[in-house]
């Protein structure tokens, strides 16, 4: 994997310099997590450079919570090292490890009000009182509740909460903070807003933000640096785009984005200027090519294209459209067109084989169109576009 | 048909309760309140008002005996707070089943299924002159006498009220801990609490409740007893309860009622400055 660079954003409002902490990296070396003989986590190695919004990306039981709660010392390490920049912090106490988390559900203190709340951290610290007023009350002007500090979190909206419980975290300067999931309790339309603010609060503090998300969106939006787990493993690290177009198997393929997948076996590797074309036989199917690295001529594979990169056309189009030596071609039946306002997504069957597959069109472009239910069509895509997913 | 029986149904539904309620809380208590302003010369009584009877409550001895029930009281309230909150502190936070807690305080409810008195009588061959504890004391040479405190005192007295009351006091705290969101207290660590803030900034705060709910069972509880107090005092103890209910059985009603009035009065006032201090409302 690359390095990732944290480019500086232009602040809009400037982070009091008291409130800034020294952001820090955190790494993890063979991590693995026990609960009698099941392995929540398996044996991860990762990266998360310092100042970097990594999230963790995956179905829910897929470990990445467990990652979460390791690092910030809320579940012990079976195996295996986590450093945050060079201190290694297996067994020192939570408190001690200049982190800070923001819970899935706020775990604001319902007895407490909006100030107590932020000014808990830095009382259990020990801080006097005069310095802690003063930076309570910058923090909680940091996220706009400086009218609201004498309310309890019940009278406050869930978007106020979530500011509140983001301010406790952010006010005890942790070197890095991870956020459970910290968009779910939110509706759609806030959600969408939040997650812009994350963002921007992030790049202000310049800290280290570790997310735990199941939604591929938020990832996309919010990070840096994408980790996607399956089944207490690390899949896949890169970046947003990088996951999104170049999915290394076929897990991150399903999960992150509407892509076909075909299973068959791999019967030629060409190494190309671009990597690999690569050669696979789809049972069923016939041949399809694909571009990709690490491919070995007989072994079980799989390639994914993305629903949207392929090309819908009439049988007589096909026809006297000529199919390059890099394209694949499939007939397809049309089975459903569903509408989903920008796009629309038409579900086919593959004739002779039964496979489903999806493909989906910008909603302009299709209405240009006249394709009908039940009607049989070809699908092309280039061997460019298709991906080799070697796990 | 059908409207009017939809407007009918709640005040249908609530009549039984209603009647019930009127008729053996209400009714019995405007009773006492007007038996206690009636005459009585020693042999009858006869409908009257006069506040002769509540004069007669108003001596030095009435207040004495409220002093000693109080004291009893704040006694029973600390034993049963100091004991049962541990309990049910450990019930919640430290059984890590839902089973094994349910299990748990069923354990601590088994000595309910006997009778009160059976209960009560069955500490003298514990605590009596030659009850085990003074043999065992007398045995190993703690002691050369045998203690006489043990029983038939007010040691007794209270050791028996917190034995019978105290699971009144752990079950509203146990429900009260057993509410509180864990996340709190992974927060409170994240933050930096040590296990003693932990407790004091979050876990007490929001067992408050609880322990109000409590502290009223015992009072009510307490602030009536008489056989607690007969049984395990001996004659030596003295309590408003067993006041009221010496006066009933030699017959003097309006007496006893009128007592019955202003413990009612005692206990409600307590009752209230509980209220006061501690908001229950979000555990109703």
């Amino acid at each position: 994997m690359q390095d990732i660079q944290i480019e500086p954003v232009l602040t809009v409002e400037a982070v009091p310099e008291e409130l800034q902490a020294e952001a820090k990296g955190v790494s993890l070396r063979d991590v693995t997590k026990k609960y009698g003989s099941f392995a929540a986590v398996q044996n991860i190695t990762l990266d998360i450079p310092a100042g970097s919004y990594t999230c963790l990306l995956g179905p829910s039981g897929c470990g990445k919570t467990t990652t979460m709660r390791m690092i910030a010392g809320h579940e012990d390490i079976s195996e295996g090292d986590i450093y945050i920049g060079d201190t290694r912090i297996n067994g020192i106490p939570a408190t001690q490890r200049n982190t800070a988390m923001m819970f899935q559900n706020y775990a604001l203190f319902p007895h407490k009000t909006v100030w107590e709340n932020v000014d808990f951290g830095l009382k259990m610290r020990g801080m006097t009182k005069g310095d802690r007023h003063h930076r309570v009350g910058e923090m909680l002007e940091v996220v706009g509740l400086s009218g609201f500090s004498d309310r309890k979190p019940a009278q406050l909206s869930g978007g106020q909460q979530q500011r509140v419980a983001l301010a406790r975290a952010l006010v005890t300067r942790p070197q890095v903070l991870m956020l459970d999931e910290p968009l779910s309790a939110l509706d759609e339309s806030l959600r969408v807003k939040t997650r812009g603010e994350l963002r921007k609060l992030q790049r202000q503090f310049g800290m280290t933000f570790i997310q735990v998300t199941h939604n591929q969106d938020e990832a996309y939006s919010l990070s840096d640096q994408i980790v996607v787990m399956d089944h207490g493993r690390v899949d896949q690290v890169g970046t947003p785009a990088e996951i999104f177009s170049k999915p290394l198997s076929k897990f991150v393929a399903r999960f992150t984005g509407d892509n076909n997948i075909f299973v068959g076996t791999v019967t030629s590797a060409v190494q190309d200027t671009q990597g690999q074309l690569i050669q696979m036989d789809v049972p069923a199917l016939g041949t399809l090519l694909c571009l990709g690295d690490y491919a070995q001529v007989g072994t079980e594979a799989a390639c994914c294209i993305r629903a949207d990169l392929m090309q819908i056309k009439s049988l007589t189009e096909a026809e006297t459209s000529v199919c390059g030596p890099a394209t694949n071609r499939v007939t397809a039946r049309i089975t459903a067109i569903e509408f989903t306002g920008y796009v629309t997504r038409v579900s086919l069957v593959l004739e002779g084989s039964g496979v489903e597959v999806l493909y989906k069109a910008r909603t302009p472009d299709w209405l240009t169109t006249s394709f009908q239910e039940g009607q049989t069509v070809v699908l092309d895509w280039a061997a460019a576009d298709c991906v080799f997913l070697p796990h | 048909m059908s409207e009017t029986w939809k407007t009918l149904k709640p005040y249908a539904l609530i009549t039984p309760q209603t009647l019930v309620f009127l008729m053996f809380l209400v009714f019995p208590i405007l009773m006492i309140g007007v038996v206690s302003f009636w005459e009585f010369n020693g042999y009858s009584m006869t409908p009257a008002f006069t506040l002769d009877n509540y004069r007669g409550v108003l001596t030095a001895v009435t207040f004495n005996t409220y002093l000693n029930t109080f004291k009893f009281l704040g006694l029973t309230w600390l034993a049963t707070l100091l004991i049962g909150y541990p309990v049910a502190y450990f019930l919640s936070f430290h059984v890590p089943k839902l089973e094994w807690q349910i299990l748990l305080f069923l354990v601590c409810t088994i000595p309910f299924w006997t009778s009160n008195i059976i209960r009560m009588i069955s500490w003298v061959p514990l605590l009596g002159r030659g009850g085990l504890v003074n043999q065992m004391l007398l045995g190993t040479g703690v002691i050369q006498q045998p203690l006489e405190f043990l029983l038939y005192s007010d040691f007794a007295v209270v050791l028996g009220m917190v034995h019978l009351y105290i699971i009144f006091m752990i079950a509203p705290i146990f429900n009260s801990l057993m509410r509180i969101d864990r996340s709190l207290i992974t927060a409170a660590e994240d933050l930096g609490a040590s296990g003693f803030q932990i407790f004091k900034e979050v876990i007490l705060p929001l067992s408050a409740p609880g322990i109000a709910i409590g502290s009223i069972f015992i009072v009510t509880l307490i602030m009536g007893e008489f056989v607690t107090v007969r049984l395990m005092g001996g004659g030596q103890s003295a309590s408003v309860g067993k006041l009221i209910q010496t006066q009933i059985g030699s017959l003097q009603y309006p007496l006893a009622a009128a007592n019955a009035i202003v413990l009612l009065a005692v206990t409600m006032l307590i009752i209230v400055s509980i209220l006061r201090v501690l908001d229950i409302r979000k555990e109703l």
